[in-house]
């Protein structure tokens, strides 16, 4: 147990050293993330002035901005750039074979990576981020309580394991078709659609709304910010929470199989 | 190939012919991209998917408005968004592919190559290839303006005449040809400058969010924060002139008042000679401290 415990933890300080690397970056780049937000803060004013309206689907003015903020926090927990097409790569490489040889389990080695990699992000980007909420104080209603804050915090810790199981699965699927590049832009093309990254979802006709709060993407960037406005409540929440902690089970077992099947198809050739 | 074969003291009559050496590189990237055809049909495919999602935002937004801004409504800005997707389409199929390579050629010295052809070398490193799957932008965006201008020319209130449409055409394709000089001579400008950056890695990035603004009718930036960012996207980077101008004289030949839309036209032919001089001195002036990296 202390064993594998000290190779986690060696693994973890290795990959925060080696995000540290780049914190420059790292913090110029968040700020820069912001920007799309100007144009939709005044896309949405206009709307929000040719309608002469109070809200649209629930949503105010203020409650439009606020939600565009409160998804890059949920993206800055789900997000995970470049998870797949590195297995992808590692499957395709023969890179994999060191994960065989090696006591180490591969999937667990990555999310470890990941987490490091989140990390350091939040060290650094917690400045930039905390700026630009200053900045944008008017366009949130206040705190919201405490059950609503710990809900929040559960839906984004939950939406980091979901974004990474998610992703890990359709790396894994490199076993089978080699080349997942095709598979990731069409899953790119859905979650940046269906995540509620483009909108929110109350926006969506109420079918196609129940549909897609029933798929796992919408945990990728709307359910946190929806929880954080104070959309989702009561029994809704009880209910989203639930479905969120099924869905992040789901793909950590189907990445699970994936890896075992895989590897019977697995054959590694050469040094 | 031929171009290598000439001395390097031109003659006049020796100039090289550049409309040929375009069309060469123009047949060169076209066998590429047939070379690889599977390739080409997924990038085709993949712009196209992406404006229809940007098509269902906007038609999910229209829902519950009737305009985004003062005189853009549905099909006004339907229009404006097929001009978006014209010019994106000449930017990146003609300059977006050669300008991300710049910074390479810098890095790696390959500009020495460049720099001994006998040619310009900013025509040379801006057209060099071109990626033709981006004309899929183009033909999006043929859709989208037949059907806006279907709509707005056959609405009940006030619908434009087909004389209006007919007249703005070729004033159309022509600031449409201005847009693209503007956002060409920002993205040259901004690869020249990893001459003496060493590296420009983010000028994808910068790219994204500068033109992230011309993406809006411009009237939307109102008020107290938004006004002043207009004037700087309309006067000192002018980013809003790009499609702004073109989508205006065609969807709304006559709103706001020719008061605003002459003077605008005019400045925005003002703003494409400004910053393709400027653009050009930038790039000369980063060619003189350029260092050959190999040597």
């Amino acid at each position: 147990m202390y064993a594998r415990l000290s190779t986690w933890w060696t693994i973890l300080s290795i990959s925060l050293q080696e995000r540290f690397v780049y914190r420059g970056d790292f913090a110029l780049g968040t700020l820069m993330r912001f920007l799309p937000i100007v144009t939709q803060i005044f896309l949405w004013s206009a709307v929000f002035s040719a309608v002469q309206q109070k809200r649209i689907v629930g949503y105010s003015y203020e409650d439009f901005v606020a939600y565009y903020l409160l998804t890059m926090i949920s993206r800055a927990f789900s997000s995970m750039p470049g998870l797949a097409s590195q297995i992808g790569y590692q499957i395709r490489s023969g890179d994999i074979k060191k994960y065989l040889t090696q006591p180490v389990d591969m999937i667990g080695f990555f999310l470890l990576g990941r987490i490091a990699h989140k990390l350091a992000y939040y060290t650094v980007a917690t400045a930039p981020f905390a700026l630009v909420f200053f900045l944008c104080r008017g366009f949130f209603p206040g705190w919201p309580d405490a059950t609503t804050l710990a809900a929040f915090i559960a839906s984004l810790v939950l939406s980091f394991l979901l974004g990474f199981f998610l992703e890990a699965c359709m790396g894994l699927v490199g076993f089978w078709f080699l080349e997942v590049s095709s598979l990731l832009f069409v899953y790119m093309l859905l979650s940046f659609f269906l995540s509620g990254h483009m909108f929110p979802l109350d926006m969506l006709p109420p079918t196609a709304r129940q549909i897609v709060l029933l798929l796992p993407l919408h945990y990728l960037a709307y359910f946190p910010a929806a929880v954080f406005l104070g959309k989702v409540q009561g029994m809704d929440l009880v209910w989203g929470l639930s479905l969120q902690v099924a869905w992040t089970i789901f793909f950590a077992l189907l990445s699970r199989v994936l890896f075992k099947l895989g590897l019977k198809r697995y054959g590694g050739y050469g040094g | 190939m031929n171009e290598r074969a000439l001395p390097a003291h031109l003659t006049p009559e020796r100039m090289p012919n550049y409309w040929q050496v375009f069309v060469t590189f123009a047949r060169n990237s076209l066998v590429r991209d047939m070379t690889f055809r599977a390739n080409f049909i997924i990038e085709s495919l993949s712009t196209i998917t992406w404006t229809l999602m940007d098509l269902g935002f906007y038609l999910l937004i229209f829902q519950f408005t009737q305009s985004i801004g003062p005189g853009w409504g549905k099909y006004e800005f339907f229009a404006f968004l097929a001009t978006t997707k014209f010019v994106n389409a000449i930017v990146q199929a003609f300059f977006m592919p050669n300008c991300e390579e710049i910074s390479e050629l810098i890095r790696t010295g390959g500009l020495d190559f460049a720099l001994l052809k006998p040619i310009d070398t900013q025509f040379l490193v801006s057209l060099r290839k071109i990626d033709w799957s981006a004309l899929s932008h183009a033909l999006v965006g043929a859709i989208l303006v037949i059907v806006s201008l279907w709509h707005l020319t056959t609405r009940d209130t006030e619908p434009l005449l087909w004389w209006q449409v007919a007249s703005a055409l070729p004033l159309y394709v022509f600031y449409v040809a201005c847009g693209s000089a503007i956002l060409y001579s920002l993205m040259i400008g901004l690869a020249a400058t990893s001459i003496w950056l060493g590296q420009n890695r983010s000028l994808y990035d910068f790219w994204f969010y500068i033109t992230n603004f011309s993406r809006y009718p411009m009237e939307i930036y109102d008020g107290a924060w938004g006004l002043p960012l207009r004037y700087v996207c309309l006067y000192v980077v002018p980013v809003l002139v790009v499609v702004n101008v073109p989508a205006r004289i065609l969807a709304q030949p006559l709103y706001p008042e020719p008061s605003v839309g002459v003077p605008l036209a005019l400045f925005a032919i003002v703003a494409t000679a400004g910053c393709l001089v400027i653009s050009r001195l930038v790039f000369q002036r980063a060619l003189r401290s350029y260092r050959s990296a190999s040597s």
